[in-house]
């Protein structure tokens, strides 16, 4: 590279070539909380419905508006078709919000016995695990997506990712959960029959009295012997949770999934998409661009600093009260665009090759089919 | 003398994007004028109070990262569970070799990420610990603790570690130490300030929180309300705006006034950003009534639309201090 290079056009992200390719099978919104991910997937898969693709979206933590707008008002953990989709290209759109516990729930049913399953649901370590874990969620919107795929009905899934305490987790955790489930620990914790052959329990005998030894001391009995029977009620399930990870894993990684990373123009947000996009690299996941939403956007022939020379002017003279407010409004939005701007191409600078897309801000929130539908066709548009 | 005097520990929670971190800073610098010593701790490992201060990354070990007014200090600390649960061995069961082999079958791993709750127990067990702690002369190290907490969506079960621990511990050190975090969270030595903008979400998401922690008995604070707008229209102009019934004519010669070009581009410009201005202002107004209808003080913060420095946290601050935080 030369110093003189000029400056390089951003590559776009182009959201209706992404939603109409038939090879494009999956969508994952991901992006740290509050940048609008759950907008973003829900727009995005309505505007696929409406150009021809039967596209369902996994939402995990909607506004209640935006929720009752698109029928989830139910929470069954299953798709529901959303009213009111303009369906004349043929397409169709379905809805469901997930329901972690449910679905860490059916995995157990569909793996073990109806008496095995029993004994699992009821074991307080699993109904702790299946509700509060902080990686359940991020594991159980991975699990709802392998089973959404596997049944075929859509040729377009469009996920919202749960609200990490970093974008990251959500593909670590079902990793972290599925190699716990099948790891040394549980192993230990099972019991020694679960430890291996005789031999290699003599070995490790003295080191095992410590490490449950002390476990018992620090956790308490109680937590340790919940912990045994629910290991040894999963027994026929070993070995299932990581495999189950690791398909959903893969199937990340297929081109039929394409990774779009959701943020503001703010510092902490880009920051999240930052790493989020180089996490992605790293893992040669497919990244299909950046939807950078709410971004302000101005223009009317003057710069910042006439405005405010201008309403400057008119609140001395005090006359034309109206166009001096109209004037710092004005010049406040010059002052976020601008804001926005720098932001923005100080990601691109750091990521060249990845492309955007932008959604401008609107004055109101968005919680219906028609909002979704405006912010489906600002993301689709050239700015 | 503030709102919150005899409070220990102020917890900082919000929705994602409402700028909990900046406002939990500010309140520890506003918390630490006149001569006040505050601990700021952040529990999420996304290093955001180093970014903020603009100082080097926080670790385990609490220093000294911004001064205050009237001589007053805001330490940092980055609580990260990990490390607490190596201090949490060393010095309740004085573990070397047992520790070291504990960390080697993965249990470090178990208990800081995977164990329902007890990754929140570690965490709030090093606040709750900072929060009691005295020095030689047995007086208290700080005079107040501000947690940049996680967000609202899981605050209450942060919190309320008791209930998810005692039913998975029910005895030994794990139990006890949950019952005396329990304890303070309870008590009206604590604090839980809601961040929240005017905006669907977020005021849903703190009407929500509010009505957990409130169901869980644990003590709320403020409703702080971040980024809000100026308005820069009132009364018949903003319902002339709203209806898009501007008087255009009036606007171009106040821009002839103002010696600036007119334009027809322009006007549209400035009346469609009226509109738009004017359709915010309305819904602000409806979320600002459901926040209020909370029956909590209330604190607002502007918005900055250049961006949130330090000069701007100390200003919030100040800011805050003036509406009778501190």
């Amino acid at each position: 590279m030369t110093a003189h290079h000029p400056p390089r056009r951003r590559a776009r992200l182009d959201v209706d070539r992404l939603l109409d390719d038939p090879r494009t099978h999956v969508i994952v919104c991901c992006g740290s909380g509050g940048v609008g991910k759950t907008t973003t997937a829900a727009a995005m898969a309505l505007r696929a419905a409406e150009r021809g693709r039967k596209a369902v979206v996994l939402t995990i933590d909607p506004a209640r508006r935006l929720a009752q707008s698109m029928g989830l008002a139910e929470l069954d953990n299953t798709p529901r078709p959303v009213r009111g989709v303009d369906s004349s290209q043929g397409g169709g759109l379905d809805a469901m919000m997930l329901d972690m516990k449910r679905t860490f729930d059916e995995v157990v049913e569909a793996h073990t016995t109806p008496d095995r399953a029993r004994q699992i649901l009821a074991n307080p370590f699993y109904q702790a695990l299946s509700s509060s874990f902080a990686g359940t969620q991020e594991y159980m919107a991975m699990e709802k997506l392998g089973q959404l795929r596997q049944r075929g009905q859509w040729d377009l899934i469009v996920v919202d990712t749960p609200p990490s305490r970093s974008a990251l987790d959500f593909l670590d955790a079902p990793e972290r959960l599925g190699s716990f489930l099948d790891g040394r620990l549980i192993r230990l914790l099972g019991g020694p029959a679960r430890a291996g052959g005789k031999a290699y329990r003599k070995v490790f005998q003295a080191g095992f009295n410590v490490v449950t030894g002390t476990l018992t001391k620090v956790l308490g009995g109680d937590l340790l012997r919940d912990v045994q029977t629910f290991v040894n009620a999963l027994d026929t399930m070993f070995g299932g949770f990581r495999e189950r990870a690791d398909q959903t894993y893969a199937l990340l990684k297929r081109p039929e999934t394409a990774f779009v990373v959701v943020a503001v123009p703010e510092q902490d947000a880009l920051r999240e998409a930052s790493y989020f996009v180089d996490r992605l690299s790293e893992d040669a996941m497919p990244l299909a661009g950046l939807v950078l939403n709410r971004v302000h956007h101005a223009s009317g022939g003057i710069s910042e600093e006439q405005a405010i020379a201008g309403a400057e002017r008119l609140e001395e003279a005090g006359e034309h009260h109206l166009t001096a407010s109209l004037l710092r409004l004005h010049a406040e939005r010059l002052e976020s665009a601008a804001r926005d701007q720098r932001s923005g191409d100080r990601f691109v600078a750091a990521h060249p090759e990845v492309p955007v897309t932008h959604a401008a801000a609107l004055a109101d929130d968005v919680h219906d089919l028609a909002g979704l539908r405006q912010i489906g066709d600002l993301m689709a548009t050239p700015t | 003398m503030g709102d919150w005097e005899g409070v220990r520990l102020h917890v900082v929670t919000g929705k994602g994007g409402t700028g909990k971190t900046t406002v939990a800073s500010a309140l520890a610098l506003a918390l630490a004028g006149g001569g006040r010593k505050v601990l700021l701790a952040e529990v999420e490992e996304r290093q955001g109070l180093a970014q903020l201060f603009d100082v080097a990354p926080l670790t385990y070990a609490e220093r000294r990262i911004a001064p205050a007014s009237g001589g007053g200090e805001v330490y940092g600390l980055a609580i990260d569970a990990r490390e607490a649960m190596y201090e949490y061995l060393a010095m309740f069961y004085r573990l070397g070799r047992a520790g070291r082999a504990l960390d080697r079958v993965g249990f470090v791993d178990f208990a800081t990420t995977i164990a329902p709750g007890l990754r929140d127990v570690l965490l709030t067990g090093k606040t709750y610990e900072a929060a009691r702690r005295k020095d030689a002369r047995g007086e208290l190290v700080y005079d107040a603790v501000v947690l940049d907490a996680p967000p609202t969506g899981r605050i209450t079960r942060f919190l309320d570690v008791n209930t998810s621990v005692s039913s998975l511990a029910r005895v030994g050190p794990i139990h006890r130490q949950a019952n005396s975090i329990t304890t303070l969270v309870h008590s009206p030595l604590t604090a839980v300030h809601v961040v929240a903008l005017l905006e669907e979400m977020p005021v849903q998401e703190t009407v929500d929180a509010v009505a957990e922690l409130r169901a869980a008995k644990i003590p709320l604070g403020a409703v702080i309300v971040n980024q809000v707008r100026e308005a820069h229209l009132a009364g018949r102009e903003r319902t002339a705006a709203r209806s898009g019934k501007l008087d255009r004519d009036m606007i171009a010669e106040g821009l002839k006034a103002a010696a600036l070009p007119f334009s027809n581009v322009l006007v549209d410009q400035l009346c469609t950003e009226a509109a738009g201005h004017a359709r915010r202002l309305e819904s602000e107004r409806r979320a600002r009534q459901e926040l209020a209808a909370l029956d909590r003080p209330m604190y607002t913060l502007p918005r900055v639309p250049g961006g949130i420095d330090p000069t701007a946290v100390y200003e919030f601050a100040e800011t805050l201090t003036e509406q009778g935080a501190s």
